[in-house]
């Protein structure tokens, strides 16, 4: 059965149920019980009508649920029952994704509702997904839902929030059986197409570019590869092919964004064919916007690190200098650049520090690889 | 069945057999060292034993309330504290006997010249309801 198949149909059905009168919060539920109903019935009786079997079965999930609960009886007699007949054809996946990244919630809890809302996961994919129990998840949801109940359905959303969510989405990476990043593309795609936006082409492209690379940013036990030192033969030329049309379409619209910047940057390294050889002046460059654009430290440290490329180590140190010691990844950067300014000893004592300091044990276990590398005994 | 937590110290715990600082080893000292622990986890996994593990920052910080909206935060540990956790594994086993074998096991991990780093490992036992029938 086409599991994928089935989650792109969720927003549209969820959306349905609720332009027909019901509350967003029962109408997610009835959704899911139709989603788990039509993965037990599907493989032995494929529908016809995948959608249209969708709505019935929710909807008529969504009546027994209204009907058991006597709080609801009310609400009930408010509701019609529809005319039997096609389904309308209004798209209300955008409206869906405005409530879901909803700037009331929390970014979890935007997280969770948006992948099983618009993205039709269950709470147990989610909660393996975030390596967290299901019971958390299930939690951060109806939170959500509850904290959205008042929420117009129909009124305009902010894309900028969606993005922010979808972005979250795909910088969580890959664990349980489903793959964040993939899925973060799927939803961005469908956004893409339900609303005409630079910016959600230039995240679009932006996540392509990223995903295109994946699989030579890791060795195969789990480790860190560095840009520089990656087999760019692993990395996926469709990914990057369509990503840098996605790109240079966007910026032809002149309206830059943030996530257009950083897909540019992103195109660049996609587009060398050794690391040498990646165009530095034109990162800088983009850097230089993407600094205008957000005001970033994060930013402003990267641009360090890429005018150490265009414009040789001292460079680079020089630019790091200006720069708050404490940003994350500070130290690190540092010890790189000294590094290359032939500098081993400093660059070992600073790859020791910024192991100390590293957020995760990828970054970690490679920095302290590095300090060991410079550090190494003579007589070993 | 008793769950218990098996807690690595960065410091605080007695010295180890084998004690050089890790920026001191060969890369293929750490990668060993790494997969070690990581094949240790999945054997846990696989026996049913694994509950959760992490590892932790060395730095964090101490807060309390201070009054409403305004928790104030201090850097620590403190200078004084003599104990600092390192991450931390939970197992859940049949008996007491096979949390020491395993903290013993995990405690064997390799280090500096692929020996052993024989370092100490604090177990604790999770404090659990009681049993509804005693024998």
């Amino acid at each position: 059965m086409d599991e994928t198949l089935l989650r792109s149909l969720t927003p549209g059905v969820l959306g349905i149920l609720v332009r027909r009168g019901a509350d967003f919060a029962a109408a997610e539920d009835a959704v899911q019980d139709a989603l788990v109903e039509a993965v037990r019935v599907w493989p032995a009786d494929p529908p016809r009508d995948p959608k249209g079997w969708l709505v019935t079965v929710a909807w008529r999930r969504f009546l027994d649920a209204t009907r058991a609960d006597a709080a609801r009886r009310r609400r009930e007699e408010v509701v019609e029952e529809p005319e039997p007949g096609p389904v309308p054809a209004v798209d209300d996946t955008l409206q869906l994704y405005f409530l879901c990244a909803h700037p009331s919630l929390t970014p979890s809890s935007a997280v969770a509702l948006t992948l099983r809302a618009v993205g039709g996961l269950t709470t147990r994919q989610i909660a393996a997904a975030y390596l967290v129990p299901e019971a958390t998840v299930a939690q951060r949801i109806s939170r959500a839902k509850r904290t959205v109940s008042g929420v117009r359905f129909d009124q305009p959303g902010d894309v900028a929030t969606v993005l922010r969510v979808l972005y979250l989405v795909f910088n969580e990476g890959y664990s349980g059986d489903v793959d964040l990043a993939a899925e973060a593309i799927r939803l961005t795609r469908q956004l893409a197409a339900a609303v005409d936006h630079p910016e959600v082409a230039g995240l679009l492209a932006l996540m392509l570019l990223h995903h295109a690379r994946r699989a030579g940013r890791t060795a195969p036990d789990g480790g860190l590869v560095p840009l520089a030192e990656q087999d760019r033969g692993r990395w996926d030329t469709a990914l990057i092919a369509e990503g840098v049309a996605i790109l240079q379409a966007a910026l032809a619209r002149d309206r830059l964004g943030e996530f257009q910047a950083q897909a540019a940057i992103a195109a660049l390294h996609a587009d060398a064919p050794t690391a040498e050889e990646t165009d530095w002046v034109q990162v800088v460059e983009w850097y230089d916007e993407l600094a205008r654009l957000t005001d970033s430290p994060v930013v402003r440290l990267n641009r360090a690190v890429a005018v150490g490329e265009a414009d040789g180590p001292r460079a680079g140190l020089a630019a790091l200098a200006a720069l708050d010691d404490s940003l994350p990844r500070h130290t690190a950067a540092a010890a790189y650049l000294h590094e290359r300014d032939g500098d081993r000893a400093t660059a070992a004592r600073l790859y020791a520090e910024a192991a100390h300091k590293a957020p995760n044990l990828a970054e970690r276990d490679h920095l302290t690889r590095q300090a060991a590398r410079l550090n190494a005994r003579p007589d070993r | 069945m008793a769950k218990y937590l098996l807690l690595k110290h960065y410091r605080g715990a007695p010295a180890a057999v084998n004690d050089v600082p890790m920026d001191q080893w060969t890369p293929q000292e750490i990668t060993d060292h790494v997969q070690y622990m990581r094949d240790f986890a999945a054997r846990l996994e696989e026996t049913g034993e694994f509950v959760d593990g992490q590892a932790l920052a060395p730095e964090g910080m101490f807060v309390r309330y201070d009054g409403e909206g305004r928790p104030p935060v201090t850097d620590g540990p403190f200078a004084e504290t003599k104990d600092l956790i390192a991450g931390w594994m939970v197992i859940d086993v049949d008996s007491r006997e096979r949390a020491v074998e395993l903290a013993g096991e995990l405690s064997a991990a390799p280090g500096a010249g692929g020996k052993p780093i024989h370092e100490w490992l604090e177990l604790r036992p999770f404090l659990a309801a009681p049993p509804t029938i005693t024998e």
